[in-house]
């Protein structure tokens, strides 16, 4: 008796010790013991890592976090031209639609996470010194037949000119330098440079105050996540309250022709694409699967609406193919 | 999970198999999820192995052909080429390999010519003229090495890809062999060399339009006694991979060139001090 319980203890310590090791190693070919690997787990499961996906891969979540980086580390250099190159040129359009809804006044605060190069954050300085400079130009229209009184009023406030502009400041986060770093050097190049700052963080665990921004945006980059509800949970904490949150992000589409031209294309020319531009054909198959492994609209307009924003609505572009959601913190 | 089968079966990806397959193959994947990175698609048939379709293989070399045309520095290019439209062009050479005892041998063994695997030391002390020697020379002149070549990603069978491979890694030897150095005109010169030795396509073109990225004045050399030699040297040499070359590091030089009925370049091609692309 007291021989068996030894034994199955030794087992015990001998199963636990080889499951950590499995998990600190993290490659062993499986072939030969699935029936013990799975015998361990149920002693051990608080030591093992959670599984996810990577594309189609199973991973542990541990592994996923570090395997996305990579992806992204190796295609930063040329992530812009292969955006223009499997979209067509297309995500200039959604990237532009996702301003116009989100319709910046000037002073606003924007958080971009996982905003890499920066695309967002450019667009949105633009349309905020557009809006300024036509405000301005109204303002020198009306200006422009003053009536003697409004001259001599003008003339004696001396009014050493217009109230200042609000200056307005997006920050770029995002989880990968390189990303970061081909950003800054793209804003240095079209000379942006006030009004913008660039932090490396997780958008599990953003590095900033509670109630910070106006505007939070995703673009493209909530699917690769590894803990989409915890992002969705810092996305309400960092906004202030009346704040929105704006995800731009690839989705189901509908229509099924569509949706077999879009397979095919996704599968078919996608990898070689990211082959012969980037010299990576595995993180744009990556890509495209985690593209497929990303819940449908109405499951991620519910995910939000989990995390606590309210009036969450969403609208498809190009049949499906992206979709923007919108909540709002009260 | 249905969705995944429809976009799986529906793109017609050749790597997993359609029907009850996928269903037990996903499922016994769910099993051995967790620390099983071995259901991966990749890697199936050689480490660094990416199943491809005929599609994706056309699109491929078309891609590749471009770039590498545009740019003759993107390596990878070349090789993808190289690796999209050689597939008969390898089997022939396997056949040719087969038949010859020696290459039979390359065959089996498998060797890899690495800086890892090369004792560099022991090369060194070699006489001068040796093979070993002259090659380590043509290393350092050169300033090149064996471990810049890619490895080889779209051939979907698992002795070719070792051809392809084999092919790549005695490229540098070849220039040792002609005595060509690695500027663009002995790499053409190896070209014309390799595409009449190998019948890949890769080679017909790098041959082919190398030349154009010739200055005139080199231009002549090249093509009234050069290429002739090239040629002529291709058609009447021994298969050039089929010689274990790992054991013959000690063989004189000019023994080696007489065994392959290889002759001796008919000028000598200075290596300019501007390192030129060195094509795989």
């Amino acid at each position: 008796m007291a021989a068996s319980i030894r034994y199955i203890a030794r087992r015990i310590v001998r199963d636990y010790s080889r499951n950590v090791n499995c998990s600190l190693t993290g490659r062993i070919v499986r072939s030969s013991c699935p029936l013990q690997l799975s015998a361990c787990r149920c002693f051990t499961d608080g030591a093992v890592d959670k599984s996810t996906h990577f594309g189609f891969e199973t991973v542990t979540e541990g592994e996923k976090t570090e395997r996305v980086y990579k992806v992204f580390e190796s295609v930063a250099k040329k992530y812009d031209l292969m955006n223009d190159a499997m979209s067509l040129g297309v995500h200039r359009l959604w990237k532009d639609v996702l301003l116009h809804i989100m319709n910046p006044q000037p002073g606003i605060r924007l958080l971009d996470v996982a905003g890499g190069t920066g695309d967002i954050s450019f667009r949105f300085l633009d349309y905020v010194r557009s809006q300024q400079e036509r405000a301005a130009r109204r303002a020198a229209r009306a200006n422009q037949t003053p009536s003697w009184q409004e001259i001599s009023t003008s003339h004696k406030s001396s009014d050493p000119g217009k109230v200042e502009p609000q200056q307005s400041r997006a920050v770029v986060c995002d989880i990968n330098k390189e990303m970061l770093k081909v950003g800054k050097q793209k804003a240095d190049s079209m000379g942006l440079t006030s009004g913008l700052s660039w932090v490396v963080g997780n958008a599990e665990e953003l590095p900033f105050d509670n109630d910070q921004f106006d505007v939070y945006t995703i673009a493209f980059g909530i699917r690769n996540v590894t803990h989409i509800d915890l992002a969705l949970q810092e996305a309400l904490r960092v906004l202030k309250p009346g704040g929105r949150f704006m995800c731009l992000e690839f989705s189901k589409v509908t229509n099924p022709l569509l949706s077999q031209l879009y397979d095919t294309y996704s599968f078919q020319m996608i990898p070689v694409l990211g082959e012969v531009i980037a010299g990576d054909w595995k993180s744009y198959q990556y890509l495209v699967e985690s593209i497929r492994r990303f819940p449908d609209q109405e499951t991620f307009k519910g995910m939000i609406e989990d995390a606590g924003f309210f009036s969450v609505r969403y609208q498809n572009m190009t049949g499906g193919v992206v979709a923007l959601h919108s909540g709002f913190k009260l | 999970m249905a969705q995944i089968l429809r976009t799986l079966s529906g793109s017609g990806l050749g790597y997993i198999h359609r029907g009850s397959c996928v269903c037990q193959a996903l499922c016994v994947r769910k099993q051995h999820s967790r620390l099983d990175f071995s259901d991966s698609h990749y890697d199936r048939l050689y480490p660094g192995h990416i199943p491809t379709n005929p599609i994706q293989k056309a699109l491929l070399a078309l891609g590749s052909g471009v770039a590498a045309l545009q740019n003759p520095y993107r390596h990878d290019m070349v090789a993808v080429l190289g690796e999209t439209t050689g597939w008969q062009a390898l089997m022939a050479l396997r056949d040719r390999m087969k038949g010859d005892p020696e290459g039979c041998t390359v065959l089996t063994e498998r060797p890899r010519i690495r800086l890892s695997t090369l004792d560099v030391s022991k090369m060194a002390s070699l006489p001068g003229g040796s093979f070993g020697r002259e090659y380590l020379r043509f290393l350092e002149e050169n300033k090149v090495t064996p471990d810049s070549r890619a490895d080889v990603k779209f051939v979907d069978n698992e002795e070719l890809a070792y051809v392809m491979q084999r092919y790549r890694e005695v490229h540098d030897l070849l220039h040792t062999l002609l005595g060509m150095p690695t500027n663009m005109l002995g790499e053409v010169a190896v070209k014309w060399f390799e595409a009449v030795q190998t019948g890949l396509p890769m080679c017909i073109l790098g041959a082919a339009l190398g030349p154009l990225r010739l200055s005139t004045s080199r231009l002549e050399p090249l093509v009234t006694s050069l290429v002739p030699w090239a040629v002529r040297n291709g058609r009447q040499a021994r298969c050039v991979l089929s010689i274990f070359y790992e054991r013959r590091w000690d063989q004189s030089l000019d023994d080696l060139r007489k065994e392959l009925n290889i002759e001796t370049p008919p000028f000598i091609v200075m290596a300019t001090s501007k390192k030129a692309p060195s094509q795989s």
